[in-house]
């Protein structure tokens, strides 16, 4: 079930010396310049092409190391190509996708759990979490089959197939886990588990089984002894004496012998999972039953019956015998647990070691040598479980599996906090990379969040590396990041995502929506930019934009100085519109002498209060008048630029034609303040 | 009840989920709906059956989970969505296509009727012009209502190529979505927290009325009309609160309720029993909000999928029971609040009500139908 290794198509490493870098969830392979002799210069993080990740994911078929080769320099000389090797290749199988988001669930809801639940009761809630992952895998596998059935496409039928095969070892590997570890089930349920097990897991000879009891008068079916040795290998005796009893009824007889046989089976004392029996009174029980099978086997009760005096060798546990059915247990571990219950039903956990080294040792007999799945389903007999997480991580083509049965054997609080090299834990760790390969999906990066916020370490930064690196394509998608960093007061990125959005609003000339980005991330600099460009526009042409905007800033008007500006800005025109000109004025004056208006915008300002120069009222008063007039020359005096005044036309006269009208309006407000103030 | 919900994972992640609505003297309950994904490298649209009707049989019992009965490839994310009529959807794309969808359902497939490319579009300070996100659409047919980032609103006809009318710059913030007011007033929600009625008959381009939330200007992001009472509207912020106004009186809304902990993706008044309103949001929760007074006079229908009444015809019953919603203060007088999803950890961003059935969409890629909502 392993993913072989391979080498990256295209590169050479016999002819150039590779370099890597390594990503998140992704690996850069490329070809340098050194020569295997030893060469001067390196090309391969020289050009833009090293970021070229994720381009051209046609490639992703193609498998490289553990992973797959997703981009490459297409139609480049080979000498520049950057190759990018996914780690974590299965989460780009739609299938799949069911598998993580439902997990998502069960691993929050773990993360949730109450863990002051005392003994038992906690241990009834992490089997039905292990049960729950467990049938979350069985129901992918379904569909993962039915998809392999459905395709008309042999490559298609072969991953889905592959696929299969994986998630039904991992169902395989998990469920052992869960017995051993999560449940640890003491001797005696332990063997009746392990039973279960093996029935649950070894269905190659379900066909075999149905084919039979279908067929007319099973008795006389070709493989009706291979049906009842099935069902006394794997502890069915109740279904094993039923077919018997049919076959007696055909043999008249032989009728004692069967009669016999089924008195042995009905008999066989067998563990409970109540507490209705001590382990002491099994024992003395199996014993007992034990002579009694021997007796018969001695004086010869079943010699002229070879079937039946095989069933009564396996029922005392002799291994020629159970091993003569190698075909039908198809697997050691089906053979270890047959022995098992033949041989040593109350064996305690910490003798399973024993049995299933032999066990295993006896079944291959040397002809073949185990496979990683063995290995794997030893270091669990073995307890150890480092080892089991070691090996399939390995072995297995996704961190899906290891990330999660870590975590859930970490809560058992049965991993040693064995921290590694770099300072977290393997718990942590193998949550980290599975999260990080959720990163690099396209859609998937949602769910790898709640993971890192589980790992007290470093998800907090591998959070923050990862996020920033998601393209924001729609505001919508971008409030869902920024969602993410708010809650969990990533200031940093609230910042960036903010201004972003606020600048692709502003290429778009979408000044509102900018407004509201650099608002929600209280960034006044980028607010300023903003309220310069709608003065600028202003300017430019004599009417605001978006004045459905400007005319609601509330309190958001006192993010920055120059939008309060333009807020009141524009309110000096709402007043200059509803003729109110003693109060417009007088706003218009306290913009400069506050210090409210940017200097820049003093001449538009003192422009603006001609037309209240000139009204026929007298608006300004007399002090009113000479602030104006301090105002102009601070502005004409204190220019540095003075050239600029002079040079242009346009401006003296405007400077002229103000001094004109501030000169007049002075001589009428003091004939008005002198005639008011006389009287 | 919990067990009345069944669900399905879909390998993709859901933006919008409608039911398909029911022919004009429909007297089973709604059994299609559609759906629209995002975020996904290739999105769709896909028509799904709730289920085997005849297991739902007469004593209401519901069992097996929605099937795929077509879907079609769509360009860009699904922004939202609105069937036309029985058989025509019109879906709003992230790239600013507008497109309707032909569901065939002799041969159960999907084809393209008819598109509007960039119906949304930035006009670029250097290039010539890019697609802005279509964030809502509203249909009343034959006409066809688009908002979109671009603050722009469009009035299409289903069987006219060009737009009927189109008001650039409508808005100088992101328009999030619209709904119909009155055949030719509509309502939309922005990105400052206001709420705007425009009157499609004037040719002025500027919104008729103004409202808008005090304060902090919170951005709203759906609004929904009271069925029977026209001037009773919902809106649902970023905040999570839910707003009720009346645009009879004030420029304020009459209450404010808090509800979820983050964005309000959508508000539906209930259709045929608009006591009932119903809301989902990004924190992963689904309100149902219930200011019915007396439970012991609800309608029959709420039993199960009318086998006496259809669900139109309800709208006298309502009209007594005047403002529950209008009401100064909603909680204190008979307001129950449920949450329908315990739980559940990602945003829930679309959601459906018709009859006794509710359909919702999440991101965590998976579509929930619950048939027996008042049971």
């Amino acid at each position: 079930t392993a993913v072989p290794p391979q080498v990256v198509p295209g590169a050479d490493p016999s002819a150039r010396q590779l370099c890597f870098a390594w990503g998140p969830a992704e690996v850069l392979v490329c070809e340098t310049l050194f020569s295997r002799a030893g060469g001067s210069r390196s090309r391969c993080l020289s050009g833009s092409r090293c970021r070229s990740r994720g381009k051209g994911r046609a490639g992703a078929a193609a498998r490289a190391l553990t992973g797959s080769v997703a981009g490459t320099g297409e139609g480049a000389p080979s000498s520049s190509r950057v190759f990018v090797v996914r780690r974590d290749q299965d989460i780009y199988i739609q299938t799949l996708r069911k598998l993580f988001n439902e997990s998502h669930g069960i691993f929050m809801g773990l993360q949730r759990s109450e863990e002051e639940l005392a003994g038992k009761s906690r241990k009834a809630q992490l089997v039905q979490v292990s049960k729950n992952y467990r049938s979350v895998i069985r129901a992918c596998m379904e569909d993962m089959h039915q998809a392999a059935v459905s395709t008309r496409d042999p490559a298609l039928h072969g991953q889905y197939s592959t696929q299969v095969s994986i998630l039904s070892a991992m169902e395989l590997i998990w469920n052992l886990c869960e017995i051993l570890f999560v449940e640890a089930a003491a001797a005696g349920p332990l063997l009746l588990r392990l039973l279960d097990w093996v029935r649950l897991h070894v269905c190659d000879v379900d066909s075999m089984v149905r084919e039979v009891l279908s067929s007319e008068s099973p008795s006389k079916h070709k493989l009706f002894w291979n049906v009842v040795d099935v069902f006394v290998l794997q502890g069915r005796m109740d279904e094993a004496r039923h077919l018997l009893s049919k076959e007696a009824s055909a043999n008249p007889t032989s009728m004692n012998m069967y009669r016999i046989l089924d008195d042995l089976m009905k008999k066989m004392p067998v563990p409970t999972l109540g507490n209705t029996q001590t382990l002491t009174e099994l024992e003395l029980k199996w014993q007992h039953w034990h002579e009694e099978c021997q007796r018969y086997l001695q004086d010869g009760t079943f010699a002229s019956n070879p079937h039946m005096e095989s069933i009564c060798k396996i029922l005392l546990g002799d291994e020629e015998a159970i091993l003569e059915k190698k075909e039908l247990m198809t697997t050691w571990y089906h053979f270890l647990v047959t022995r098992l219950l033949y041989s040593h039903p109350t064996v305690k956990p910490m003798e399973l070691r024993f049995y299933a080294q032999s066990s295993m040792d006896l079944f291959l007999g040397g002809e073949s040598s185990p496979e990683p799945l063995d290995l794997i389903l030893m270091a669990a007999f073995e307890f150890e479980m480092h080892q089991v997480i070691k090996e399939c991580s390995i072995v297995l083509s996704n961190w899906w599996f290891v990330a999660h049965l870590t975590d859930l054997l970490d809560h058992c609080k049965i991993l040693q906090s064995h921290n590694l090299y770099f300072g977290s834990n393997m718990r942590e760790f193998l949550l980290l990379e599975y999260a990080s390969g959720l990163f690099s999906h396209h859609s998937l990066w949602q769910l790898g969040v709640d993971y890192f916020d589980h790992c007290p370490e470093y998800g907090r930064v591998y959070l923050e590396l990862h996020i920033e690196r998601i393209p924001l394509s729609t505001e919508q998608k971008a409030l869902k990041v920024l969602r993410i960093c708010e809650q969990r007061q990533m200031h940093e990125q609230v910042r960036s995502i903010c201004k972003i959005m606020a600048m692709k609003a502003l290429r778009n000339n979408r000044l509102g929506s900018a407004l509201s980005w650099s608002i929600r991330a209280k960034d006044a600099a980028f607010a300023t930019l903003i309220s310069d460009r709608f003065l600028k526009d202003y300017c430019e042409r004599g009417c605001f934009s978006d004045l459905d905007l400007i005319d609601n800033l509330g309190p958001s008007m006192l993010l920055s100085d120059r939008l309060t500006f333009l807020g009141k800005y524009r309110e000096f025109h709402r007043l200059y519109g509803e003729q109110r000109f003693p109060e417009a004025a007088r706003l218009l004056l306290t913009l400069m002498t506050a210090h409210i208006a940017p200097c820049s915008f003093w001449m538009t300002l003192l422009t603006d209060a001609l037309p209240l120069l000139e009204q026929k009222e007298v608006i300004f008063s007399a002090e009113q008048t000479y602030e104006l007039m301090r105002c102009l020359e601070d502005l004409t005096a204190g220019n540095p630029d003075k050239q600029k005044f002079q040079d242009d036309d346009v401006e003296t006269t405007k400077v002229e034609m103000l001094r004109l009208a501030l000169a007049r309006n002075l001589a009428r407000v003091i004939i008005k303040e002198g005639t008011v103030e006389g009287s | 009840a919990m067990e009345d919900v069944s669900a399905k994972f879909v390998s993709q992640k859901i933006s919008r989920t409608r039911w398909r609505p029911p022919p004009a003297a429909a007297l089973q309950p709604p059994d299609v709906f559609a759906t629209g994904s995002w975020d996904n490298e290739d999105n769709r649209i896909s028509i799904w059956s709730a289920g085997d009707l005849g297991n739902a049989g007469l004593s209401g019992e519901y069992h097996g989970e929605p099937h795929l009965l077509c879907d079609i490839q769509h360009n860009g994310d699904v922004m939202d969505m609105q069937f036309l009529d029985q058989e025509r959807i019109v879906v709003a794309s992230s790239t600013g296509t507008v497109t309707i969808f032909r569901h065939h359902q002799n041969n159960q497939t999907l084809s393209v009727n008819h598109r509007w490319e960039k119906a949304h579009y930035h006009v670029d300070q250097d290039t010539s012009s890019g697609g802005a996100a279509c964030t809502g659409v509203v249909c009343n047919n034959p006409e066809i209502v688009t908002v979109g980032e671009d603050g722009r609103i469009n009035l299409f006809r289903a069987d006219q190529k060009d737009a009927v009318r189109t008001i650039d710059n409508a808005d100088s913030s992101t328009l999030h979505a619209v709904t119909f007011l009155r055949t030719t007033e509509i309502l939309t929600v922005n990105s400052i927290g206001q709420l705007k009625i425009w009157d499609l008959r004037q040719q002025r381009n500027e919104p008729s009325q103004i409202f808008s939330l005090a304060g902090d200007r919170v951005p709203l992001h759906c609004v929904d009309r009271h069925p029977n009472q026209q001037h009773i509207v919902a809106t649902g912020g970023q905040d999570g609160m839910l707003s009720i106004w009346d645009i009879r009186q004030g420029t304020m809304p009459v209450s404010l309720l808090n509800a979820h902990e983050a964005e309000m993706w959508e508000v539906h008044f209930h259709p045929s029993d608009p006591d009932h309103l119903f809301t989902c949001s990004e924190d992963g929760s689904l309100w149902h909000w219930d200011t019915s007074t007396h439970v012991s006079e609800k309608p029959s229908f709420f039993h199960q999928g009318g086998r006496s009444t259809t669900y139109l015809s309800h709208n006298t019953i309502n009209q007594s029971v005047v403002s529950a919603w209008l009401s100064n203060d909603p909680t204190k007088d008979r307001m129950e609040i449920t949450n329908l999803i315990p739980n559940q950890t990602l945003s829930v961003n679309s959601l459906d009500v018709l009859g006794p059935c509710l359909v919702y969409g999440t991101d965590a890629e998976a579509i929930y139908v619950n048939r027996q909502l008042f049971a």
